[in-house]
């Protein structure tokens, strides 16, 4: 066990854990932020992610000890957020959950996509997107989703 | 669950034959059930269904003194937006404020049990079609409720009132709200009859209607049953047979209790075989402890399963007939159809894993004379008789939360409640402490309960006409029924859900056999959404698809002419398909194809057509155009919702690395980078859902979307390969 400072949506935290414990269980026990969601544990359907230093990181692969000061933002800060707010309601109004696990990692993909490129291709959206898994396959309403909040993003 | 449990020409509950019976399961849990028979002329054991509750509205309704009316669901949401539509549905009969409701997963109770299977669960697409009428009476009943409470304070009689939403309005402009009046309601008797609203009047039921639960789902505050917390509580991985049944020879767990934060390691016992349970402060403790046990597995007695020795014993045992799931006509027909106008088509299904996006857990506090569980459960009552029994308790002395499920597929409705059980062995060791055991992805990936194996030989001899003039369809493929208290439903020693989709048929197929196979293999299986039709309208449709072609018919007029006179689900799905696909298919670009499908399952009929290139080697599915007929709609929004992603979901058959094998007795992957379902761009780009219009009851909208997808694809993707594709996954096109 080590003692870590981590900035987590704007604030300090200390948490004390093993540092080989990725951010995803540091968040969702230590933190008791479970927002972030446990789905494979090896980067590859994008439930847990989150924002590092702006850009979208699976956090279940990334060890407490190799985060250094990188600020972490989480599906939790979205509300406050310009382009997260955005995303957020464009996802309400297009319907878009269904069981709803996967969609806080996508959202923040959504996110750090539409803030790097504010007005995505097709294309540029299966890229961006095309890690986040929806079990329930609600990729139709995903897409229009992104649209809908770029447009928005104006 | 199947739709062969709920098959049933008449639509109406009342009238349909009941199978009621109190059955033993695995570990001797008695389960009373109650299922409408997949025929009524069948057998001497039918009975009335069950029996007639007359529902107490104040266990479903509560008006809470802000106006608030919070509504019990009896049934668990994990996607399907039964936890908006069900609320819908007794708002409207109930006349309450939309903008007011909050819904709440009811915990495990008897009241809560579903009114025709007779034990809480979700299955068979039944949230809606089972509880549709239920809803309705119980917020009539409140209304009427209310308005007896505002009659006797206004000293007037109750047919002189009237509501509007959450408000009863008297003569002179009178207004009482429902929170006014809620407690004076509530002494009011219940009546036995109420009058139900006429369809026009209907406010919400009908009406496309967000789902409740959409913010929530979007700023991470919603909290699924793995999100769980307690003060104090720990978690627990258990170390699972490596083979299904393997037991614990011996294990040195010396290296794993150095991890800091073990608080116990131990062995359990499991429904298949022996395991260690790990109990840590944190998951991430538990895992790596887990991985630093050394288990010494006795495999010895196991059937070690080898997916490549299976298709030879599935193939082989195709050649021969089976147990006759149906005979109709002259079997003998077929071999005096000269061979030049057969066709003979063998197909194959791989084991298809659920992994529902959550994955699976239970959290358990024991405490010696009761218990305390939270579980995103498909089958409660099943769930908590497990538990119970587990723990040495009474059900009533188990309080049963249900909790948010992210998806389930079918993984959430196990016979045995194997991952209760477990977590119950490791509660009972931890008495006093809350204790959330947690299935890893690989746990889930490797931890069977597969959709079965199947393989299909067919034979077809065609007619002058270009129709079939004889059919023989041979199936092979594990019983999930049999050994589950769901084997009551098995007649003949035939399991239903096999043929499903093929001997209820809604096509007109003279001489007409199929007979199966149900080889036991030791691979644990389970219903799949929508079960035997996800492989049974594969074969169907294609063949269609491929004899149409082969008469040089339009597949559609095809279909139409074989479809039974009274498939009138299918023939308005299919006619609603063809009108709103025709823009498009008659401008299809260069390289892409349109295949089409048709399939009545869970009652509901239907019909889609989809637009498909080739990318990447890879069918790439342009659009869709969905056609359905699932009676009246209760939330439009959602059965669009349903189609759309249920399309994409369909879709994981077509996926490269769409297979769970076996070599060796090991299952083969791991996680999702080996059992791949489908991204964002394996699945349809846009599809158009248009719904029948309709005022037949309700019926199932959670699985009907997955089978036609895939047969529709692949029939696109035969048009512009030439090539036919009858084994699944699609590894290479
Ligand atoms: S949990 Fe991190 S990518 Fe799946
Ligand atoms: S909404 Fe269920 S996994 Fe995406």
């Amino acid at each position: 066990m080590a003692k870590f400072q981590l900035t987590v949506n704007g604030q300090r935290k200390e948490v004390n854990a093993d540092p080989t414990t990725p951010l995803l269980w540091v968040l969702r026990e230590d933190l008791k932020m479970t927002g972030t969601k446990y789905g494979c544990g090896v980067s590859a359907c994008g439930a847990c992610t989150v924002h590092v230093d702006g850009v979208a990181t699976r956090s279940c692969m990334l060890p407490i000890s190799l985060l250094g000061d990188r600020p972490i933002t989480t599906i939790e800060a979205m509300a406050n957020d310009r382009v997260g707010r955005v995303v957020q309601d464009a996802w309400v109004e297009k319907d878009v959950v269904q069981c709803g696990y996967c969609q806080s990692g996508q959202i923040m993909s959504a996110v750090a996509l539409l803030k790097e490129t504010p007005r995505p291709t097709e294309t540029q959206i299966e890229e961006s997107m095309g890690g986040n898994l929806c079990r329930c396959a609600t990729y139709v309403r995903i897409r229009e989703a992104v649209q809908l909040a770029s447009q928005r993003l104006k | 669950m199947s739709a062969a449990t709920k098959r049933s020409k008449d639509h109406g509950i009342n009238r349909r034959s009941f199978l009621h019976a109190s059955v033993t399961a695995a570990g001797g849990l008695l389960v009373s059930l109650y299922f409408n028979r997949a025929s009524a002329q069948e057998g001497a054991s039918a009975a009335q269904g069950p029996p007639k509750i007359n529902y107490p509205p104040d266990a479903f309704v509560e008006i809470r003194p802000d106006g608030k009316i919070v509504i019990q669901v009896n049934r668990l949401e994990f996607g399907q937006g039964v936890q908006t539509a069900l609320p819908m549905v007794l708002a409207d009969e109930m006349d309450a404020d939309w903008a007011s409701v909050v819904p709440q997963l009811a915990q495990a109770k008897d009241i809560y049990k579903d009114p025709v299977f007779g034990i809480q669960m979700v299955g068979g697409s039944g949230s809606i079609a089972h509880s549709f009428q239920q809803y309705r009476e119980l917020g009539a009943k409140t209304r009427a409720m209310l308005l007896s409470a505002a009659a006797k304070n206004w000293n007037v009689g109750a047919d002189t009132l009237r509501t509007e939403p959450s408000v009863v309005i008297g003569p002179g402009g009178k207004r009482a709200t429902y929170a006014e009046l809620a407690k004076a309601a509530t002494a009011m008797p219940v009546p036995a009859n109420v009058r139900l609203k006429n369809p026009s009047e209907f406010r919400y039921i009908g009406k496309r209607t967000p789902r409740l639960d959409s913010r929530a789902k979007c700023d991470g505050s919603i909290k699924f049953g793995l999100d769980f917390d307690q003060p104090g509580m720990l978690t627990a991985v258990v170390a699972h047979p490596p083979m299904f049944g393997a037991k614990v020879r011996g294990f040195d767990d010396a290296d794993a209790r150095r991890v800091e934060g073990v608080r116990e390691i131990f062995q359990i016992s499991l429904p298949r075989g022996s395991g260690i349970a790990v109990v840590a402060d944190k998951f991430w403790t538990a895992k790596q402890a887990r991985d630093r046990l050394k288990i010494d597995w006795d495999t010895t007695e196991i059937a070690k399963e080898d997916t490549t020795a299976l298709w030879a014993k599935y193939r082989q045992l195709a050649g021969t007939k089976g147990l006759s799931a149906l005979a109709r006509g002259d079997e003998s027909a077929l071999d005096k159809i000269a061979s030049a106008n057969r066709i003979v088509a063998e197909y194959e299904f791989p084991y298809l894993a659920h992994t529902p996006m959550e994955p699976l857990n239970t959290t358990i506090r024991f405490d010696g004379d009761r218990a305390e569980a939270w579980v995103g459960s498909q089958f409660q009552t099943c769930d908590q008789m497990a538990i119970a029994q587990t723990l040495g308790l009474k059900a009533e002395q188990v309080l049963f939360h249900t909790e948010m499920a992210g998806g389930g597929f079918g993984r959430r409705a196990v016979p045995d409640s194997h991952v209760q059980r477990e977590a119950a062995e490791i509660a009972k060791k931890l008495r006093g402490t809350t204790v959330k055991l947690i299935w890893t992805r690989e746990d889930d990936v490797r931890g069977g309960f597969y959709r079965p194996m199947f393989f299909h030989r067919v034979e077809i001899g065609v007619g002058t006409d270009g129709m079939p003039a004889a059919w023989r369809h041979v199936v092979v493929g594990q019983s999930i029924m049999e050994g589950t208290p769901f084997a009551m439903m098995m007649k003949d020693g035939i399991d239903p859900t096999v043929a499903e989709g093929i001997t209820d048929t809604q096509y007109n197929l003279a001489n007409f056999n199929v007979s199966i196979h149900q080889p036991k293999v030791n691979v644990p299986v389970l219903w799949w959404r929508s079960v035997g039709n996800t492989h049974t309208a594969y074969v169907m449709e294609t063949l269609i698809e491929e004899l149409a072609e082969r008469t040089k018919m339009d597949p559609i007029a095809y279909r139409r002419k074989l479809l039974k006179p009274d498939a009138k689900k299918l023939r308005a799905a299919l006619d609603l398909m063809e009108a709103k696909s025709a823009a498009w298919r008659q401008k299809l670009p260069k390289g892409h194809a349109v295949g089409f499908a048709l399939h009545e399952s869970f009652d509901t009929g239907v019909a889609v057509a989809v637009d498909v290139s080739i990318v990447n080697k890879r069918p790439k599915v342009h659009g869709a155009t969905v056609a359905v007929h699932c009676g009246l709609a209760a939330n439009p929004l959602t059965v669009e919702s349903q189609f759309q992603a249920g399309s994409g979901f369909g879709l994981s058959q077509l996926m490269a690395k769409g297979a769970i094998t076996l070599k060796d007795g090991l299952v083969e992957q791991r996680n999702f980078h080996e059992f791949v379902p489908p991204y964002i761009m394996d699945a349809p780009v846009a599809v158009d859902v248009h719904i029948v219009p309709s005022t037949d009851p309700p019926t199932g909208c959670g699985e009907p979307p997955v089978p036609v997808i895939s047969p529709a694809v692949a029939n696109a993707l035969s048009k512009l390969t030439g090539k036919r594709y009858r084994s699944l996954p699609l590894v290479e096109i």
